[in-house]
């Protein structure tokens, strides 16, 4: 795997008034990787992506994204990262094509591309059937697969996925790691939020968010050695507890 | 600016898909005009006067049947020298009571002034005013008459003509109040597409979060502001259109001066409601936040436009504040470009201010808008 980092935080740290959301976190996350970014609610997961989009202004540290500054270049970073939040946002009023053609036309792809990359997820999705039909009408479940999609027609270096499979079910949710790992051998870097500690074990690497910090940092087999622990939800608890951790 | 196009798409193809919006677009506009020019007409009619005659001459009779051959004008009771208690008027029954003085014909006759009261019944202030105006009128047109009539008499006499009735300028008697209204009318019509619209479009993308979805594109905010409000601008160019023909053809408003000017002004005037409309969408977080804030600036902007009260006739603190009210300079061109005939000279001061109003207004948006949040 290519080690030439994408993503790379300096004491990053958001401070609303006294509240620290995130307090000085450091990490990295490699080209073509999956990088779990784990934590309670609260924890400053949101805060902490919302930073790196572009959609929130850090308070100090360092951070780069793709080669640009969170300070100074936010627009350079959005053009070259896919974002797909945990509200679905497509819009429900126009059809799946419409949202294909809208979303991949903002980020300049040109007519020709938009009806061959449309064209092929529409395929793959399995989805011919529903082209033309406005989005409230397909059932949620192909929505976040659509979101997804959508979010990655532009072909990003980076795609930023917030809790993508919150309330959908096991199959769907199986179907969409699945995309996620073609994403990724497709070169694309994917950060994806997330609190289901299975889904923790797919990724390549994770941190662990408790309180603003980064409590846990490493691969899954690292960390499960490290706590001690069977699975990913052992050492989610034994984190989240506040147990001992030497901070990379 | 690729972009542009896309988003142009998009909102056209909402818009017109929203099953809201058609009936906003086109039954809007035609039952404001139809109801509310019928009523809110000031037309008074049927006004219950009182004449008590001190005079008893013939020049005061005929200043009497005018008053009873007006349409506008119920005699209801003649009162003698003298009684000089204003019952009927306290009783409610008399709207207006004018006193013709014992001395009227014969100030007349030898040119000096002379003074008729008229003692108006004021509860409805309105009603007073319009009622007292029209009766003065009266009064101003016997009072030409008299002037034709005895012209060739005064000029023997090389006496310069002085009969003062002290009156105050005075409205044509046969105004029609819907010309009046409906230029208003379209005005506020216009203004509301402009400003509910446009806020209520851009603070649903905030509460279905499609608009952080945008916000982590790279479209830059100038095609973002102009996507949104272009097609906004389109729809009020077109219930403009929409209004002036029916203005034309349902209540044949005079159209005197040239039309084009009113376009123009309206193209300039729908960019500052459309920046106050993004304003406070900036402002707002939810659509009921939205719609309250542009009830308030509407009702604000309606009452101190010129529309229902004449700005004359508020107090000069108030007249000052209507300076800042962009509908108080449309209302102003409308009136005067349709029932005036007023030509590019008379109306470019409106143009100026509310060119700068524009520019204000929208670089305020502009900045309040982010895509990034501190």
């Amino acid at each position: 795997m290519d080690s030439e980092k994408i993503i790379e935080t300096t004491k990053l740290t958001k401070a609303f008034g006294d509240f620290k959301a995130v307090n000085e976190i450091s990490f990295d996350v490699k080209k073509g990787e999956i990088f779990g970014f784990l934590g309670a609610n609260g924890a400053g997961k949101s805060t902490a992506m919302k930073m790196l989009t572009g959609l929130l202004s850090p308070t100090s540290g360092e951070a780069t994204v793709a080669g640009f500054d969170v300070f100074t270049q936010q627009e350079k970073i959005k053009k070259n990262i896919g974002y797909m939040s945990q509200k679905f946002s497509l819009y429900d009023d126009l059809s799946l094509l419409e949202n294909i053609k809208f979303f991949g036309g903002i980020y300049g792809l040109s007519k020709e591309q938009l009806n061959e990359r449309g064209n092929t997820m529409i395929e793959r999705l399995g989805l011919s059937d529903v082209r033309n039909k406005l989005l409230k009408e397909v059932p949620l479940g192909w929505k976040q697969k659509i979101a997804f999609s959508v979010a990655t027609l532009h072909q990003p270096k980076i795609v930023f996925l917030d809790e993508p499979t919150g309330g959908v079910d096991p199959i769907t949710r199986r179907q969409f790691w699945e995309m996620i790992y073609e994403a990724a051998d497709n070169g694309t870097t994917v950060f994806v939020t997330t609190h289901y500690m299975d889904e923790a074990e797919y990724c390549n690497r994770i941190s662990m968010m408790v309180d603003g910090r980064i409590a846990g940092y490493g691969s899954p087999k690292e960390l499960k050695s490290d706590f001690n622990s069977e699975n990913m939800d052992e050492v989610f608890v034994k984190i989240a507890r506040g147990e001992n951790y030497k901070l990379q | 600016m690729s972009a542009l196009k896309f988003i142009l798409q998009k909102e056209f193809k909402q818009i017109f898909r929203d099953k809201g919006m058609l009936p906003i677009i086109f039954v809007m506009p035609i039952m404001q005009l139809m109801v509310l020019s019928f009523a809110a007409t000031f037309d008074v009619k049927n006004i219950q006067l009182e004449i008590v005659d001190r005079d008893h001459s013939q020049l005061s009779q005929s200043l009497i049947e005018k008053y009873e051959a007006s349409a506008y004008f119920n005699i209801v009771e003649f009162k003698h020298a003298t009684d000089t208690k204003g019952t009927s008027l306290q009783e409610g029954s008399v709207n207006i009571s004018l006193e013709i003085p014992n001395d009227f014909e014969k100030s007349l006759t030898q040119n000096t002034p002379v003074s008729l009261s008229a003692k108006v019944n004021a509860i409805d202030g309105m009603t007073a005013g319009i009622s007292a105006s029209y009766a003065q009128s009266i009064i101003q047109e016997f009072r030409e008459e008299y002037i034709n009539k005895n012209k060739a008499l005064l000029a023997q006499n090389k006496t310069p003509f002085k009969v003062n009735f002290s009156m105050q300028n005075w409205y044509n008697s046969t105004l029609n109040y819907k010309f009046y209204m409906v230029p208003g009318l379209l005005v506020l019509l216009v203004s509301m597409i402009g400003m509910f619209l446009t806020s209520m479009n851009i603070v649903k993308e905030k509460e279905i979060g499609t608009i952080e979805q945008l916000n982590v594109t790279p479209i830059t905010k100038g095609e973002f502001i102009l996507g949104k409000v272009l097609p906004f601008w389109c729809i009020g160019m077109f219930v403009l259109s929409l209004g002036l023909i029916i203005a034309k053809l349902a209540f044949s408003v005079p159209m005197l001066g040239p039309i084009y000017l009113i376009f123009l002004f309206a193209m300039l005037y729908l960019l500052v409601v459309l920046g106050i409309g993004l304003f406070i969408s900036t402002l707002a977080d939810t659509q009921q936040q939205s719609m309250f804030i542009a009830w308030f600036f509407m009702v604000i902007f309606v009452l101190l436009s010129g529309m229902f009260t004449p700005i004359e006739n508020m107090p000069v603190w108030a007249q000052q504040i209507t300076y800042l009210n962009p509908f108080r300079y449309f209302i102003e061109v409308m009136r005067s470009v349709l029932l005036k005939g007023a030509t590019w000279d008379d109306i470019k001061i409106n143009f100026l201010i509310i060119g700068i109003y524009a520019i204000i207004i929208n670089t305020m948006s502009v900045l309040a808008y982010r895509k990034t949040n501190g």
